[in-house]
Parts: structure tokens; sequence; C-alpha cells
């Protein structure tokens, strides 16, 4: 067995022994934040390593979760059904936006403030439509009246929720190793480098894009929708819009996002700064943590462009490198 | 009824046109920047924001007069850039332009936490009460007419800058080639910085105009600074003379879109046109 096999297994197997630990709800939810947004991070890394950097995942991730919120509500649809019809509604704005990209090569910068518009216009369509949605005021999913429902995907107990995010997260994770393993990586790291001389080598370049582009799509979507569904409670600013997006790319640089568990340290990283320096400051100074958390970026993009774990695995090779 | 309904259109138009001048001079500092250096400051608007709060401490609670509060965000703004560029940029300068793109998204962060830190969260505004202009049946506010003339001069300045004088032609060869100009005797940091502060002057400028008009907070980057890319973007990025243009054509799609339906949709239109056109011209409507 490899080591992208057996980390990812011990780490869950550890997760999944917290609740008989006797652990505290707040820790089962921190634990439950990491894995969920563990997941949405993996998913963004799956193309965002290639050099595909892109700001729309706020966009992906509202859609996952205002779908599946609205047609609980509206059609009483339950979110079993309601989120692979918001992942396959994500998957298809993907394409309608991913491809002419994709065939005009729209690249670079020009890549990521093309998919930072359609953040802004998802989020604010979702602001606009506040006769369904609520606008700013956010939504609530209708709750069932036990508090648990396996058919409206509501559990009154966190534990639950841990585990539905922790066989989400292996899902990424072992997504990630698929690719990181097939042939399309390869493909995709010549085209990261330069598309003409990938395409002479009879790489399809625009299919090898497209497939990497709507496979991240439709998992940030899945993971928007849990996250919903576990908050019970979304609205523009935590599910979708540029802030998201944002949140998405810098904790994933932070984390490191070249390798594996990159991204879930990347969600650890930020989820336990935030939480340790809430707990230090207070509350009164609120923004303490991001400003913190900005600097560190800024420093470790300058520093540490690899990331957390990134640069853990360098040095190591670099050890095991002197040592022989 | 239709009359009436037609006066309101205009005076949309108008006010679309006014808007215009105040976005086409906070694309201005970008596009010099991104022309110049290569570099896209996507914390930009972030620092515009922190050139609002300058004006309205120096005015509100030092009791500054009004207009050297306002250069004094410029002076503020101009060396904030300057210091953006010594010490975030220069460090990734060669580095993978989408690091770049990146650290300085490490700034916006900083800057705007470090803002509701420092401020709080409330809206403060100047509290100037400046006159309503009208025109037959039409009212606009002053603010507006002064930010657009003062964003005019400030983009004559500019193009007076850069073409009449020694700085302002060593500043285009450099944005021409940068490979050559070092060889010519050219110091290439020390232009860098000087774009960089000029630029952060510009943006201190926008922030002196937007102040008359808005109420400034922590988040209010966030409102001006994807719709400032947009534009730059728009205008084929690095292309002053296609930002300012664009500025003009983005403008009026939020204030007719806004007219005929409610504000966000006005936004969503131009987003949308903009994301629709980088389809059909990649390169910038007046990219080469």
């Amino acid at each position: 067995m490899q080591r992208d096999v057996i980390a990812p297994l011990v780490i869950a197997a550890l997760v999944a022994l917290a609740p008989f630990a006797g652990q505290t709800d707040y820790f089962i939810h921190i634990l439950v934040q990491i894995l969920l947004w563990g997941f949405i991070y993996t998913a963004w890394s799956l193309m965002g390593r290639f050099g595909l950097v892109s700001l729309g995942h706020g966009a992906f991730m509202g859609i996952g979760a205002y779908v599946t919120v609205l047609l609980w509500n509206f059609f009483e649809l339950t979110p079993w059904i309601g989120m692979p019809i918001a992942v396959a509604a994500a998957v298809a704005l993907a394409a309608i936006v991913g491809w002419p990209c994709v065939r005009l090569r729209i690249v670079g910068h020009y890549f990521a403030l093309v998919t930072l518009a359609l953040t802004a216009v998802v989020a604010l369509s979702i602001v606009g439509l506040r006769d369904i949605t609520g606008g700013s005021l956010g939504l609530t999913p209708n709750r069932e009246a036990a508090g648990t429902s396996i058919y409206a995907f509501q559990f009154a107990s966190k534990t639950v929720f841990l585990y539905v995010a922790l066989v989400l997260w292996l899902i990424g994770l072992f997504v990630w190793r698929a690719v990181d393993r097939g042939m399309g990586r390869y493909a995709l790291q010549a085209i990261s480098s330069d598309e003409d001389a990938s395409a002479s080598v009879g790489i399809n370049v625009g299919v090898e894009k497209i497939r990497i582009i709507l496979l991240s799509a439709g998992l940030t979507a899945l993971g928007g929708a849990v996250f919903g569904q576990y908050q019970m409670y979304i609205n523009p600013e935590t599910v979708s819009g540029i802030g998201v997006s944002l949140q998405i790319v810098f904790a994933v640089v932070a984390g490191g996002m070249f390798v594996q568990l990159g991204p879930t340290v990347g969600a650890a990283f930020t989820l336990i700064l935030a939480e340790t320096l809430r707990i230090l400051i207070g509350n009164e100074y609120h923004a303490a943590d991001t400003t913190i958390y900005g600097l560190m970026l800024v420093l470790f993009i300058i520093f540490m462009p690899k990331g957390i774990l990134g640069a853990v695995f360098a040095g190591l090779e670099r050890a095991k490198a002197k040592a022989a | 009824m239709d009359t009436i309904f037609d006066i309101y259109l205009l005076e949309a138009i108008v006010n679309g046109v006014l808007l215009g001048g105040v976005l086409g001079l906070l694309a201005l500092g970008l596009n010099l920047v991104f022309g110049v250096i290569d570099v896209v400051w996507i914390c930009y608007a972030e620092l515009v924001m922190l050139g609002m709060y300058t004006v309205y401490f120096l005015h509100v609670v030092y009791g500054v007069p009004v207009l050297l509060a306002c250069l004094g965000a410029v002076v503020v703004v101009g060396v904030l850039g300057a210091l953006l560029h010594y010490l975030v940029i220069r460090p990734v300068l060669q580095s993978e332009p989408i690091n770049q793109l990146l650290v300085t998204g490490g700034v916006l962060f900083f800057l705007q936490s470090f803002a509701t830190l420092v401020f709080g969260i409330e809206f403060r505004n100047l509290g100037l009460k400046l006159p309503i202009l009208n025109f037959g049946e039409m009212y606009f506010s002053y603010a507006r007419v002064l930010a657009f003339l003062v964003a005019l001069a400030g983009m004559v300045g500019l193009y007076l800058f850069l073409t009449r004088t020694f700085l302002g032609t060593a500043i285009r060869a450099i944005a021409q080639d940068r490979e050559i100009m070092p060889l010519m005797g050219v110091d290439s940091r020390k232009l860098y910085l000087v774009t960089s502060g000029i630029g952060g002057g510009l943006a201190g400028l926008a922030a002196c105009l937007l102040v008359l008009q808005y109420d400034v907070h922590p988040a209010i980057g966030l409102t001006f600074g994807p719709i400032t890319f947009m534009i730059c973007v728009l205008g084929g990025l690095g292309n002053m003379i296609g930002g300012f243009v664009a500025a003009f054509i983005i403008s009026q799609f939020i204030s007719i879109g806004g007219f005929f339906f409610h504000i966000e949709w006005g936004y969503v239109i131009a987003f949308a046109f903009f994301i629709l056109t980088m389809f059909i011209r990649p390169q910038g409507l007046f990219g080469k």
C-alpha cells in the first residue's frame, strides 16, 4: 500500500474514534468544519495545481448549497435527489463558462478574472432573487419536526455529520489520488507549462482541461450542498461570493496545493488559527484573526510558495538526500 | 407619462456617464501599474478604502479642511503603493505570475481585516452636504459631477506626465520592453517604485472622489474591486485609453440595468457582459 492510501485511512480512523473519546460538541464541530472545507479545498486543488487558478469556486459552492435547499423548501424534494441536481447544475455552469475559456485559451490572470466575474454574477443573482432566496438575509432549510431525518438529510447530532463529512473527505482524497496517478496528470502538467507543445505531442488539450474543471466544480458543489445541510443556514456571503472564492484559494496556498493532504492541512491551519485567536483575543476584536491570516498568506507566498505541507515534504526530501 | 419616463432614463444615462468618470479614474492607476510592472494588484480597491479613511479621519476627526485632507489621502496612498511594491511585489517579481496575483490577494485580506480591527465595521461618512444640481427635470448630485471633472483632469494629467516629462517617457519605455531598458542604463527598480507610487496616488485621488458620494466601511473594496478589474481587462490590461472607454461602457450597464431592474441586476449584466466579451475578444475590446 502506498502513502497516499495509508495516510488518509489512518487519519480517518483517528477522526472516526473521536466521538468515543468523550469529545465535546465544540470539538466535533471543528472537526466537521475541517473535513468539509478540506474536501472543498481538495476539489479546488484538483485544477488549481495545474495552473488553472479559479476564483469562481464560490459560484459552484453557492449553487450546490442553494439549489439543494431551494428544491427542498419549495418542492420538498429530498436532498438525496436535490444534491445530484445541484451538482449537475454547477457542472453545467462550469461547462458553459469553462469550455469557451478552454477553447479561447483564456489562461493565467485572465482565467482568474473571468472566474471572478462568474462568482460575482452568481452571488449577486442570489441577492437579486430575494423573493425566492431570501437575498442577503440568507435561507434556512425547512426543518423536519423530529430534528433528525435521513430523508431530509437533517441530523440533530453533530456526530452523524462527522461521519458524513469524513466519507466525503475520503472521497475527495481518493479522487485526488486517481487524478494524481492517472495519465491525465502528465497531460495537464504538460499543458500548464506549454499548450502548443502539448498539443503537438498528441495531447487533447481541450478535453483534458475541461474534464478537470468539471470534476472540480462538481465536487465543490457537492461540498457546498452538504455544508448547507450541516449549517442549516446559508447566505450569499458564507457559501458564495468573492469572499468564499478567495478563502478557498488562500487556504489551499497556505496548506500546499501540490500534495494530497495539503488542502486539508490548509483547512485545519486556517480554522484552528481563527479559533485560537478568537479564544485568545476574545470576540470584541473581531477580524484580528483574518488580519494575522492575511499577513501570513503574504509571507507564505513570498517565502513558502509550496505551502506548509509542501515545505515540510521538500525539507524531508532534502534531509534524505543529505543522508544518502 | 411617457416623457417623464424618458427624463428618468436620460437621468440614469447621464448618471452612468458621471459614474464612468470615477470608475475610469479607478481603472487608471491599476492599468498604469499593470502596463509598466506587469503585476495585477488585487488589493487595489483596498488601497482606495484606506484613502477614504484618510480623508475621513483628517477631515472629521482632526478638522483638516477637505481639500487638504484629500491631498493628504493622495500622498498617504501614494506612499502605501510604493511600500506595497517595495515590501510585497519586489520579492515575488521573478516568480510565477499567479503567485504575484495571490500575494496581493493576501494583502487584500490583511488590509480589509486590519481596517475592520482598527476602524470597526460601522459606516462612516464625511457629513458634507453638497448641493444637488438640476437641469430641467433631471437631478444630479454635485459630488458626482465634481468627481467626473476631477477624474477627467486626472486622466489628462497622467497623459501629460507620461508624454511630456523625462520620467514619464522612461516609464513608457520600460512598459514597452522590460529587458532592453535596463541595458540602456535605466534603473528599472527605481522606475517601478515611482510607478507604484503614482498608481497609489491615483487610487488616493479616486478615494477622495468616492468618499464624497459613499459611506466608507472596511468591505467597500469588495464593491469596487471586481468592477475595476473587469474594466481594466475589458479595455485591454495596460491600455489606459481602452480602460477609460470601458469604464463608460460598464457604468452604462450598471446605471441603465439598475434603472430598469434592481441595482444588483445592473452589476449582474455588467459582469455577464464582461464574461461574454472575454469569449469574443479575449485580449479586451481595445487590446492589440
